[in-house]
């Protein structure tokens, strides 16, 4: 096997960021509407436009949602990043400790109970509708995190953690499929417009309050990658590192659960991405060390979910593909090709 | 601060300090699960101790509780004149680094990033080496014997390989003092051997202290400064192998089972059974191989007295060394011990079938 020399990173972290930026541009300049480049980059540089429709398309509509899918695939990748080294199993990604069924389960209560009980429609209510809707998504995630965290101080296996997680998923789906069946028709679809997901729901605003909040947390999974790292090698060897394991363990648990947790209830669940992520950065560059890899994670995560609403809103489509449909699409047969070539690397090696 | 090289004047080779001190200590987990008590022993510096025990006693009880990873439940383990228990994590990961049965399976790392992880109680909180780290692990790389792989994957390593990546990297963590959790297990005689060597060179050259765990009985008397013979619910009969083997504390190391200590020779042997007597004349390296594939089968030979009835005798100087021999008629002259056993075995199961039913019968479900 050839190492991976520093000249080898570096030409992928200026590829990846180049395709980051190409691809933020071209979600800027790429929709229904058509914008020509040249009016779009005359809109970010004098920041008016003479066309008004324009700068309100780009300025309202399609800044917000890059912004938004950007954080969120940095965020979700980061998160589903840290799951896997924690878990040491390839499978962990941001929703297997439930958090993101906490999230739905939140929602849930929320439409469904201003729906069945005040006969309220959040939809109708603008701002406050949304606000609440966020509120509601976060107090689930959180809810179940607080549980994890609680049950990951009580037990000591990682993988009695991991089930618990799991386990905590169905039960929230459970009770969401129980409070689906005892709600209105209407209800019910405005929750299933929810679980969707979508990078397009944010104004400005929003979109940079949501931008700060995701590069905040990741910022402190950065702060961890030396535990990340030895932890990596096996509890034991960790302790015997002078790591304090269950403490790290809940400093990651927590990281991640709160990056979970911020980016579903601004986008809804987003599946895939912090799972196939990941994966593409542990192929792209062979190394163990969380340093390099979060960084990696960070910016092919953007380029990721920039990607995918690229792909979700691709010209000639009058309305947007639900983003996860997107994302599973491109993150499955990501994931299986690396995993058929990681092997065809380790029978070669063999 | 650290010292760059292990090229060090053997000094302190008679150092009598004791780097670890067990004194009164119990191992278990709870009070419930006592599995050995009323431990004493101690390790020095610059010395291999190895850890012997037939499976069951306690010894990776014993190993885990060292290294911090549980609690001793009476009594005190005292490392570098503190007690053990009175250490935080990062101030032990400087004083013992540990090689462990735990399947080293991190993904994507090459030898050298592990061997690096070995200076983390070093570094910044973001693990940062400096120049000074790297030479430390570029020095254990090479006296571990693994740095023309230094940027091969761990997971593509040989298990002998991936072990001497382990022990590199407890290298690099420069501790006074190394535990290692059964190191030559899985490991074919080559490779057991070279890690012995290198546990020397490095107890001898370096001044650690080193306290490994093993099955492995021949290399442990070979190349041990120490053991510490661990029996079933305590205590620790520790000492110098050749005094171990003078005061006969091998013999109780496995119990009631059948294996027998051979004071001469300073290896175990598996006791056997034996069915029939059979004399035989001649001695040295012929008669020893003879004598063990005879007592695999049940026949324990003995000197030639008066009884001559059966006999066998080597020579070397004949072309077919064996030969056997029934009422002083020659049977059979051969060179091959597979094709004596066989016709020794058809003539003492005629001759013997009916005098010596009745004596063995006990042994016939052996056969």
């Amino acid at each position: 096997m050839i190492k991976t020399p520093f000249a080898y990173k570096m030409s992928i972290s200026v590829g990846m960021l180049t395709a980051t930026f190409i691809l933020f541009c071209l979600n800027l300049a790429m929709g229904s509407v058509y914008i020509p480049v040249k009016e779009t980059f005359a809109i970010f540089i004098n920041g008016h436009s003479d066309n008004v429709i324009w700068e309100n398309i780009l300025l309202r509509t399609r800044l917000p949602q890059a912004v938004t899918s950007a954080m969120a695939g940095m965020g979700l990748g980061i998160a589903g990043l840290m799951m896997q080294t924690l878990f040491r199993n390839p499978l962990a990604g941001p929703s297997v400790l439930g958090i993101s069924s906490g999230a739905s389960l939140g929602v849930a209560v929320l439409v469904m109970a201003t729906g069945g009980i005040f006969h309220i429609s959040l939809s109708n209510m603008g701002i406050w509708g949304e606000l609440s809707i966020i509120s509601a998504s976060m107090l689930g995630a959180l809810l179940v995190l607080m549980v994890i965290l609680g049950i990951s101080q009580k037990i000591g296996g990682t993988l009695s953690v991991l089930i618990m997680g799991v386990m905590f998923g169905y039960l929230a789906n459970s009770l969401v499929g129980i409070l689906k069946f005892f709600s209105r028709e209407a209800d019910v679809h405005n929750y299933v417009i929810w679980g969707l997901g979508s990078f397009s729901r944010l104004s400005m605003q929003k979109s940079f309050f949501f931008a700060g909040a995701v590069f905040v947390t990741s910022f402190l999974a950065f702060l961890l990658s030396k535990q990340l790292n030895l932890i990596s090698i096996g509890d034991r060897y960790a302790m015997n590192l002078g790591v304090k394991v269950k403490h790290a363990r809940f400093l990651i648990i927590l990281v991640s659960g709160m990056l979970t947790a911020i980016v579903t209830a601004f986008c809804g669940p987003i599946v895939f991405i912090g799972l196939a992520v990941p994966h593409i950065v542990k192929y792209l560059i062979r190394t163990s060390d969380h340093l390099y890899l979060i960084s990696y994670t960070a910016i092919t995560g953007m380029a990721v979910a920039l990607l995918c609403n690229l792909i979700a809103r691709l010209p000639g489509l009058d309305s947007n593909l639900p983003i996860n449909s997107v994302t599973a699409f491109i993150g499955a047969p990501v994931v299986i090709s690396v995993i058929l070539h990681r092997r065809k690397h380790k029978s070669d090696a063999e | 601060m650290q010292n760059k090289s292990y090229d060090i004047p053997e000094n302190n080779l008679l150092s009598t300090h004791p780097l670890v001190v067990l004194e009164n200590v119990s191992i278990g987990y709870g009070n419930a699960k006592i599995v050995a008590r009323k431990l004493f022993a101690t390790i020095e510096c610059g010395r291999v101790v190895c850890l012997l025990g037939s499976n069951g006693t306690g010894k990776s009880t014993l190993i885990r509780t060292l290294c911090g990873f549980q609690h001793a439940l009476e009594g005190q383990i005292v490392l570098n004149d503190k007690p053990l228990s009175a250490y935080s994590p990062q101030k032990l990961s400087k004083e013992l680094s540990v090689v462990l049965t735990d399947k080293v399976d991190i993904a994507n790392a090459t030898v050298e990033e592990f061997v690096a992880y070995g200076r983390s109680p070093y570094t910044n909180f973001l693990g940062q080496l400096t120049d000074d780290d790297k030479t430390i692990i570029e020095t254990a790389m090479v006296n571990c014997r693994i740095i023309h792989k230094r940027n091969e994957y761990i997971a593509n390593l040989s298990d002998g390989e991936k072990q001497k990546a382990v022990i590199a990297k407890s290298i690099a963590q420069n501790t006074p003092l190394i535990i290692l959790d059964e190191p030559t297990a899985f490991l074919d005689l080559p490779a057991r051997v070279e890690i012995m060597q290198l546990l020397r060179m490095l107890a001898v050259k370096a001044n650690k202290a080193i306290l490994m765990s093993t099955h492995d009985m021949d290399l442990a008397l070979q190349m041990a400064d120490k053991l510490w013979i661990l029996h079933k619910n305590g205590p620790i009969t520790e000492g110098c192998p050749e005094d171990l083997l003078l005061s006969g504390s091998f013999n109780t190391l496995f119990g009631e089972s059948n294996i027998t200590f051979d004071i001469k020779t300073g290896l175990f042997k598996v006791f056997h059974e034996y069915k029939y007597v059979l004399p035989v004349k001649g001695h040295g390296f012929h008669y020893t191989l003879l004598r063990r594939a005879f007592a695999r089968n049940g026949i324990n030979l003995v000197q030639a007295g008066e009884e001559k009835a059966l006999l066998l005798e080597i020579n070397p100087q004949n072309p077919d060394v064996y030969s056997f021999y029934a009422d002083n008629i020659l049977l059979q002259s051969t060179n091959s011990i597979e094709k004596l056993l066989g016709i020794v075995i058809q003539k003492l199961s005629t001759t013997h079938s009916t005098a010596k039913h009745q004596e063995n019968s006990s042994y016939d479900h052996l056969f």
